[in-house]
Parts: C-alpha cells; structure tokens; sequence
C-alpha cells in the first residue's frame, strides 16, 4: 500500500497570497487531502509534526537571521523543497527595499531599531539548494496543481518559462508595445498567467519575474526608444525581480 | 506551612507559564508570552508579533502613486482588496480626482468579494476547528463533511466574483487609479448573481452554526470603531466613528489615533491619543453600523438570539457570519444596478496629501501619501486593522485570564489562543 507523500507548507518574509491561491483550489482542495498528507501548515492546523517531508512548500523570502536558521533546518528534513512564489524566488517586491540602505529604512519605520533584527530581504535559494521554482505574485493555482500531479506521477512538472508574449498570441491580444507604444513587462516575463494584464486592458508589470533568458537590456531600449523616462525603466526591473541576475543590471545595478 | 506537613493530596501553588511560540490558525507570524504567578496575578503579558519587517513605508517612497496599489497589495494575500482600493481612494484624494458611481460600485463589489472570501476562510478554516474540538478543518473531513464542502463553496463564490472584477483574486489587476481597466463580462456577472442567490441559504446556515456554537461568555467594554455612512453599510467610504462618540474625516485620522513601538512587537501599536487602545472588525461594524445592514442580515442576526451591541470579542465569529449575509445581499444589488459602460478618465498629478480610511475585513485600514509634483511618493504611513487591535488583544487577554486562573495550562493555553483568533489577526499586515 503506496503512503501519501507528507507536505509541509512554510511562510517566511512575505503576504501569504501564495497559500491563499493554494486555498483557491477550493473545488479539488478535498481532492487534494485525499493524495497528500499535510503534515505542517501553521495557518491551517494547531496540530504539526516537525517533518520529515517529502515536499516542503516554502512562501516568502528570507529576511533575518532566524530565517536563515530555519530554511536550512527544513532542508535538511526534506526530499524536494519548492521556491513557492516570487519572495521565496528573489524577493519579490519587498526586496525593493534592498536598494535602500537597511538603517535608512528601519528608521523610516520604528523609533527604536535595537530590537528589530531584520536584513535584505533575498530568495531562499541565497542559502539552500532549491528543487523547483514555482513562479508568480501569486503563481497560478494551475500551475500548484500541475506540479503536485507531477509530484505524485514522479514526471517533470510541465512550468512555463516562455514569455507572457506566447500567452497574448494564444488570446489574439494586440501587441500593446508595438501597436500602442505601451510599456509592457511581457516579452521578458515568465508565462503562466494567461497574459491577464494585457487581456484585460492594462500593460504587464512582470509580476511573474523573468523568462527563462530574457533580453532585457533590449527590452530597455525600446522602452527607452518609446519614450519611458530612465527612472521608470529602473523601477519596473526593481518592482518585482531586482535581486535576479537577469534583473540586476537594468535595476540600476 | 512547611514542607513535611504536606500530604500527598496537597500541592502548593506555582507560577502557571504559557508559551506558544507560533500562534496556530492566523495569518503571519506571532506567539503568546503568559506568566502567571502563584499568588494568581498575572506577570507578564505578550502578544508577541515577531513577523519579519517588510519596511513599506520606506520603498514606498520614490516610486509614482499609481503604483500605490499594486504595490500595497503585496501587504497582505488575504485582503489584497482592502489594500488596493484604500490606496487607490488615499490617492485621488491627494491628486483631487473623484471617481464616478461605476467605479465607486465596481470598488465596493470588488471589496464585497473580498469580505465574503475572507469571513468564510476565517469562519470556517481558522476558528471552527477550535469550536467544534478539532486541531484543523483538515482533520474534521470524516465527521463534518457537508460543514467543510459548504465553507469551499463559499469561499470560491468570493474568489470568483473577484476574479471577475479584478482580474484575479490574490493581486487583483484591474482596479487603478480613476476607474478599472475592463469591466466585468455581463453573462458572467449575470451567472455569478445566480450563484449569490443561491449561496444566500449557505449564509443563513452559517449564521445558525456559529450562533448554537458555543464560546466564552466574557464582556469586556472598550472603544469599538468603524467606519460609517447613513447610505450604505459602510466598507469603502464613511467618516471614522466609534461608540464612544468619535466622529471624524479620514484626513483626521493622525489627529486622532498615534502609534507606538513595543520591544516584543515587529508591528507599532496604535492608541487614541487622549484614550488608550480600541477595537476595530466586524464585531465593531456590526454594533456600530447595525441600522446599514440588509434586511436579511438584520433578520438573521435577530434570530440568532444574540443581543447587538455586544462586546463579547468571541461574537465576531457571529459578526462575520452577519456581514456575509449582507455582502451576498449588496453584491447582488450592485450587479442590478451598475451599467457597465466604458469610461474615460483623465489623471494628472499635482503636490498634495491624500488620506484614507476603509473597512478591511478585519476592521478599519488606514492609508496615506504625500506626492510630489511628478507624481513621486515621498511619504506613506500605513496602519492596518491588526494594528489597531494588537493593544486591545492584550486588554482583553488580561481580563480573560482572570476568570480562568485556576484552570491547568493546556487549557488556558487554548482559550487565549481563541481569543486571538477571534479578532482573526493579520500579522503580516500589521508588521508590513
């Protein structure tokens, strides 16, 4: 009799959306206990056992020295450890505050920093080895269900990391760039959206962080090209992935 | 007494610790520190909130205001909403733009999705557990099967009718500054009102559920505020209010209410100025904005048998299952009465500030900006509802703990844990 492989889901420096859109499964969810065993999930249970796992879903960057200590513990308990949305990636728009430097922004915040143990925030792939991505703010709950399946087939999850630009193709959308010198984050973004944004009226903002190789410093360009000021191409490259080595430079690295 | 004139029987009294270093069934991070000695006065009291600091407040600044919702949306994954249209209204206030009726209604159906997805994550997944004896919703599948099945079909019907408007319901898309970028798919909202009226029996079940439930009978008198307005049952737009005779514009608000930094706390906490702490949620909507609610939500909580005002923090479970039966009843007043047709707006930026105030689902969420004539944020001061209520949780704990100190540890232990979940804290927003 094969056991149900034990999933842990973990929240560190982040909004919890990204367990919130797991909970958007709501019409398999009861499906779902039926194929895994959640044995740890502090916002769901009072009862949690302290691994081992054989998937550890981890939301949320890394961002004090307690974290730190943390990730590496659930590594150790874990078979596959799962980057669970953009924070747990790079950051995600929370490490828009790296760029601030870290006493500037706790004086911003508190009037006493000596009790605040806080550091730029990053991705927990800064200190553990990471098995999987799961991309999105929040990644699509299709694509949370995609790799449990794949999971429990032992096969390769199916994750896109073409551009949002395929997506828009596939919904006849017109090219906001090129047909209306629109601004638009999608030929360097990663899929997996369904091209929402320029569906429905507005440019992509890159919130499912970069494509697999993304030419973004041409992507700069034309930005640059229709008339974007500097300062704006910067802050599109920082909003949600400016820790990424694809990012970094148009960032303002 | 000394020590060999005890029997076995007897014991001498000792100092009572109760720790719990992650409270379970809460969004975010946070622990209770409770030292009760053997005399039976309490210590030490702490609700700890050791969630990581995201500082907001400081990258905020030097990004555009139409920005601003995207951005705060990232404050929290379960009232993404609350915080992308107090952002949205704090800016139009700054920059002067009023929003038409359509985008008013679109915002409060957007919201209205957003409370009925949330009450129902809070009823039924956070605090039922504790209620019915279990450790999770998950584990109580084999003995209330029907409870949990209805619970999902609630909670997708809020997720889907913000999908609809918003693009999607973790980070909504659609909502921007003077309006929305699409509108709703008519025969989609017209086969989601179907689902709303439908849903209206499952609402009406879950107010008798969590009226027969049985939970502490403990009443502490504090300042309840909300936000109100004589139209409507308040969630969006109204001035801030209380019972205790507040009654102020949003752009009052710092006069009113000050923050301060607890050693123990990642998040500030907030207090009147001249009066201490307050309680703001679905408890102080329902006693302060009673008259507003639906007939059918008035009839239901009537029924329930349960007196209003209440100041029973354990009734906002009550007060939850009340707001959803008025947030099905207005969302399907506003899908009759929203014309869906395109709109063009015009927006400009100019120096200013801009403040707001609307009702998350856990109680009242406060934003504001200074922008700069580019249209650069150079300030953000943001409180949300937990926020407001750290101070508050802490009051009432005290006084809770002093009608069970003679109960053992695991037991007070869990009590107090449900009275944190009573006020449904979210811990990452009130660090942000």
């Amino acid at each position: 009799m094969s056991t149900k492989p034990k999933v842990g889901i973990f929240k560190f420096t982040g909004c919890a959306g990204c367990q919130l859109e797991l909970l958007h499964l709501e019409d398999v969810f009861l499906k779902l206990l039926d194929v895994i065993d959640i044995t740890y999930w502090m916002m769901v249970k009072r009862d949690n056992i302290d691994g081992p796992w054989d998937i550890s879903l981890v939301e949320g960057g890394i961002s004090t020295p307690e974290e730190i200590e943390e990730i590496k513990q659930i590594r150790k308990k874990s078979k596959i450890v799962v980057a669970f949305g953009d924070c747990a990636i790079a950051g995600c728009i929370p490490s828009i505050r790296n760029w601030i430097p870290q006493m500037e922004a706790e004086n911003r915040v508190y009037p006493d920093t000596s009790t605040i143990h806080s550091m730029k925030v990053m991705g927990i792939g800064e200190y553990i080895k990471v098995d999987t991505e799961l991309r999105g703010c929040p990644p699509h709950r299709n694509t949370i269900l995609e790799f449990v399946k794949a999971s429990l087939l032992n096969i390769r999850p199916r994750l896109r990391q073409h551009p949002v630009c395929v997506e828009c193709k596939f919904r006849d959308n017109e090219c906001l760039i090129t047909s209306k010198k629109i601004p638009c984050m999608g030929p360097v973004t990663s899929a997996g959206c369904g091209a929402i944004c320029p569906s429905l009226g507005r440019e992509c903002e890159g919130c499912y962080g970069p494509m697999s190789n993304p030419n973004a410093a041409a992507l700069a360009a034309i930005f640059k090209e229709i008339g974007v000021h500097e300062d704006d191409i910067q802050r599109k490259f920082r909003k949600y992935a400016g820790m990424t080595a694809d990012f970094r430079k148009e960032a303002g690295h | 007494m000394t020590e060999n004139s005890m029997t076995l029987k007897e014991s001498t009294p000792k100092t009572k610790t109760i720790e719990v270093n992650y409270i379970a069934r809460v969004e975010g991070r946070g622990a209770l520190n409770i030292s009760i000695s053997k005399e039976g006065k309490i210590q030490d009291l702490q609700f700890r909130i050791h969630e990581p600091p995201r500082f907001f407040e400081a990258f905020l600044i030097g990004r555009r205001y139409t920005e601003m919702m995207e951005l705060t949306s990232r404050l929290c994954g379960i009232c993404p909403v609350a915080h992308q249209i107090t952002a949205l209204r704090a800016v139009e206030n700054a920059i002067g733009l009023e929003p038409s009726e359509q985008t008013k209604d679109l915002r409060k159906l957007l919201a209205l999705s957003a409370h009925i997805q949330s009450h129902v994550l809070s009823m039924y997944f956070l605090s039922l557990p504790d209620l019915l004896g279990y450790e999770s919703t998950l584990a109580m599948t084999k003995d209330h099967l029907d409870v949990i099945k209805r619970g999902l079909k609630l909670k997708k019907l809020g997720n889907d009718l913000s999908d609809l408007i918003g693009g999607r319901a973790v980070h909504p898309v659609t909502a921007v500054v003077g309006g929305f970028t699409a509108l709703p798919n008519k025969n989609k909202l017209q086969a989601i009102r179907k689902r709303l009226v439908e849903a209206k029996n499952d609402a009406f079940e879950t107010v008798d559920l969590f009226s027969k439930l049985k939970i502490p009978q403990f009443v502490r008198k504090c300042e309840h505020i909300a936000i109100s307005n004589p139209k409507s049952y308040a969630i969006n737009i109204g001035r801030l209010r209380s019972t205790e005779g507040l009654n102020i514009h949003e752009s009052e608000y710092r006069d009113y209410i000050s923050e301060k930094q607890v050693p123990y706390s990642t998040a500030l906490h907030s207090q009147l100025k001249t009066k201490g702490s307050f309680m703001v949620g679905p408890l102080p909507r329902v006693n302060l904005n009673f008259g507003q609610l639906s007939s059918d939500a008035k009839e239901a909580a009537k029924k329930s048998g349960v007196k209003f005002p209440n100041y029973n923090p354990f009734v906002s479970h009550l007060a939850r299952a009340i707001e959803l039966v008025d947030s099905i009843d207005e969302s399907i007043d506003i899908i009759d009465r929203v014309p869906l047709k395109e709109e063009h707006w015009d927006i400009g930026c100019r120096a200013g500030f801009g403040a707001a105030i609307t009702e998350a689902p856990r109680g009242s969420l406060y934003h504001s900006y200074v922008l700069d004539n580019n249209g650069i944020i150079r300030k953000a001061d943001l409180v949300p509802p937990t926020a407001h209520n750290a101070n508050n949780v802490e009051k009432d704990m005290h006084e809770f703990l002093g009608t069970m100190l003679d109960e053992p540890v695991e037991e007070i232990k869990l009590k107090c844990e449900m009275l944190v979940r009573a006020y449904d804290p979210c811990i990452s927003c009130s660090t942000h």
